[in-house]
């Protein structure tokens, strides 16, 4: 029965982070913009503005991310606020105690926001919905759910060099299925005006009713790739490549990795996006990885700022 | 004590009985509709001036929790409930812990129902030792401990041949078996309807033809070998088109559904509600539509509770880990009266899929109001509408979709074999 958006406070402001679904183009385009703004001060040489000073950041990883973690962390602290990373695999869930026991715990302590990973869908939705009234959550990734401080930074690096939303085509490639990096990409481009938006993998890796999210089916890559503006290759997990899904690496890399030859069929200025880390070789060509169409690495700066963004949003609300 | 219900509306289904009159009882039993049998002297009179008098509900499942469970709830709580929810036979799923897979375990469970005095428990016996779909339990050896039927509750048979096996077992000694359709491997790892709504929260789905696969195997099992087979909680339109083939042939099959899955579909998921993790899931629109007309058109024989309480910290997890069940006893009833109402269905046709239908699967002599049947009765008001709160629960379990909800038919009194279990406050 609880059907308000549980993301919004009673002012229709954005009181945590969970996913993409359902938020206005208006409070996309804010995040889009407060992040240009962050995208200087992580140029300076004092990369640090005062907004978060004296909150608590808690970076509550479930499921291990190094790479993810250090975004937020380094998003945090050039916020001036204080981090605190977690691993929790290793602690105290496998000693019995429940997640919502160890977010109390962290409320405790005086957390003022809580950046949530974890391998099951719904986790942040879960907590978000038992923490005080002030503390804020923000999703880093809950199972094949949601990943929505990443479909913001792939926005913005899709608007920083495409400019304009309305007149793209993008193409996301490979496993969908257990993708929660394409389900967030995919609302953020829908909300944003997209028009043409394009998933392409084999029948495995798709999820059932993948085209009533607003994107056009491709099993054929050679099809897919033809005349986009954007091609966003996903990950393949290494526990993937080989049993029920797919039968090899190579197989899967003759059919759906990115080579010159395939990127060749995109428009001749396509960028070229990985949320990382890349399996080089499996879903992508080094050619193309290091080639000059990729922004993979400028991807992980807009991040940082993505996310400088998204805190500072959260806290002013 | 010789009760006399005064002019209450009387509906009994299977008498196809819906009239304003006085019933009579005795020594346990009716012994009179409508006119007092000779000397009748009542005890007690029970006003039912504006309320419905019906023969108590028979829920084809009800997960009573006892052995092994009791954290959940205990045989005592759940009783409770059951007769709080006009609920006056139940029969219980074998998985409990230890599974009920032998005589002794039955014979106590029975008994501890009994001496709790309130409505008797027809216990399942496991079809297969200890749920393993391994080796056949003593089926025959122990019918007199008064098992009515065998089941393998959650855990299908993954072997087909042990499958082939018990099904000819049981139809030499004319047991009836309890399957619930659900192929062992598709959606081992599903949570919820493979289709919109799990594709956008990202969770594992379970494709409906996890159920029409068993199913088709069930039936064709079925047919070569005579088994009297109870199909379990049906949740896909195809699979009732498929239960509707199978009547229409001849088959001994009987099937029944959750009543909550006549009212809830995916959708009702919203923000990974855990309240609404419950096996099998609730599918599409479609198919809850579909369960509603094979329901009324009486394809589907019976409506249960499918009651599986469950304390609230194993809800207060992300959904897949989350532990699937709704508590269901006194929720049968009001769900039953608001799908009729909704289906635009006379009651008396209505409650027979609470009553003697279920009693029919079940093979007892309950579910009606016949002259000289044991005095299981619900008197219910059609009009009292409540909100479903974890205060208006007497179930120890308080997880339930519906919380918030208000559903039709407060029950006001329960009678089990002429004695008043449940009065309302």
């Amino acid at each position: 029965m609880k059907m308000r958006n549980p993301q919004l406070n009673e002012n229709g402001e954005l009181q945590h982070l969970l996913t993409i679904e359902g938020l206005p183009r208006e409070v996309l385009t804010h995040i889009l913009d407060t992040a240009s703004s962050f995208v200087g001060v992580t140029e300076r040489e004092v990369k640090k503005v005062p907004l978060l000073r004296g909150k608590s950041v808690f970076n509550l990883f479930f499921e291990n991310s190094t790479r993810t973690r250090t975004t937020f962390e380094i998003a945090a602290k050039r916020l001036s606020a204080d981090v605190i990373n977690l691993n929790i695999n290793t602690s105290s869930t496998n000693k019995g105690e429940t997640l919502l026991d160890t977010v109390d715990n962290l409320t405790a302590m005086h957390a003022d926001m809580f950046v949530v990973r974890h391998a099951q869908s719904g986790a942040a939705h879960l907590i978000a919905q038992h923490v005080p009234k002030h503390v804020h959550v923000i999703n880093a990734g809950d199972g094949r759910h949601a990943h929505p401080t990443q479909g913001l930074l792939d926005a913005y690096t899709i608007r920083h060099y495409k400019k304009d939303f309305t007149a793209l085509s993008v193409a996301i490639v490979g496993d969908v299925l257990h993708s929660r990096v394409a389900r967030s990409l995919i609302h953020a481009l829908t909300t944003l005006g997209t028009p043409d938006l394009r998933v392409i993998g084999p029948q495995t890796l798709l999820p059932t009713g993948v085209e009533k999210l607003g994107v056009r089916v491709f099993h054929d890559m050679n099809a897919g790739l033809r005349d986009v503006d954007v091609v966003v290759m996903l990950r393949l997990q290494n526990e993937r490549m080989r049993g029920p899904l797919l039968p090899s690496a190579q197989e899967y890399f003759k059919y759906y990795g990115l080579t010159p030859e395939k990127l060749a069929l995109a428009k001749p200025d396509a960028i070229v996006m990985h949320p990382g880390p890349m399996n080089r070789g499996v879903e992508i060509d080094s050619a193309v990885a290091d080639g000059e169409q990729a922004v993979i690495l400028p991807q992980v700066t807009f991040g940082i700022a993505v996310r400088m963004a998204v805190m500072s949003i959260l806290a002013g609300n | 004590m010789k009760t006399q219900i005064q002019n209450g509306r009387v509906i009994d289904p299977k008498h196809g009985l819906d009239k304003v009159q006085d019933v009579y009882i005795a020594e346990g039993r009716i012994v009179g509709l409508g006119t007092a049998p000779d000397g009748f002297r009542p005890d007690r009179v029970v006003d039912a001036k504006g309320l419905v008098v019906m023969p108590g509900l028979v829920d084809l499942a009800a997960r009573l929790r006892e052995p092994g469970f009791e954290h959940k709830a205990t045989l005592q709580s759940e009783m409770h409930a059951a007769v709080a929810g006009g609920v006056t036979s139940l029969a219980c799923p074998p998985d409990t812990d230890p599974p009920l897979d032998e005589p002794g375990l039955v014979e106590m469970l029975k008994h501890r129902a009994r001496v709790l005095n309130l409505a008797p428990v027809y216990p399942l016996g496991a079809l297969t030792s200890k749920l393993e779909g391994e080796r056949l339990t003593e089926m025959a050896e122990v019918r007199d401990a008064g098992w009515v039927a065998f089941s393998q509750a959650e855990r299908p048979v993954v072997d087909t041949e042990v499958l082939w096996r018990a099904l000819q077992y049981a139809a030499t000694f004319d047991f009836a078996v309890w399957l619930r359709p659900q192929d062992a491997f598709l959606g081992k790892a599903g949570v919820a309807h493979d289709g919109e709504v799990a594709t956008r929260l990202g969770l594992p789905g379970i494709p409906s033809f996890a159920e029409t696969i068993a199913l088709a195997t069930l039936l064709q099992l079925a047919r070569a070998t005579g088994t009297r087979l109870h199909l379990c909680r049906l949740s896909t339109a195809e699979g009732v088109e498929m239960v509707r083939k199978a009547k229409e042939e001849g088959l001994k099959v009987s099937c029944d559904v959750g009543a909550h899955h006549l009212h809830l579909s995916e959708m009702d998921l919203g923000y990974f509600d855990t309240h609404c993790n419950v096996m099998p899931p609730f599918r599409s629109l479609r198919d809850r539509d579909a369960l509603r007309e094979g329901v009324r058109e009486g394809v589907i024989d019976a409506v249960c509770s499918d009651h599986t309480p469950l304390d609230e910290d194993v809800k207060q997890m992300p959904f897949g880990e989350s532990e699937p069940g709704a508590t269901g006893l006194e929720l049968l009833l009001p769900l039953t009266l608001k799908w009729a109402q909704e289906s635009k269905l006379p009651l008396v046709k209505a409650l027979a899929r609470v009553t003697c239908d279920p009693a029919r699967i079940l093979g007892i002599d309950a579910g009606h109001l016949g002259l000289n049947a044991v005095a299981d009765v619900c008197v219910f008001d059609p009009e009292g509408w409540f909100k479903v709160s974890p205060e208006t629960l007497k179930s120890q379990g308080k997880n339930t979709p519906f919380l918030g909800y208000e559903l039709p038919g407060r029950v006001r009194y329960t009678f089990v074999a002429g004695h008043l279990c449940y009065e309302a406050a």
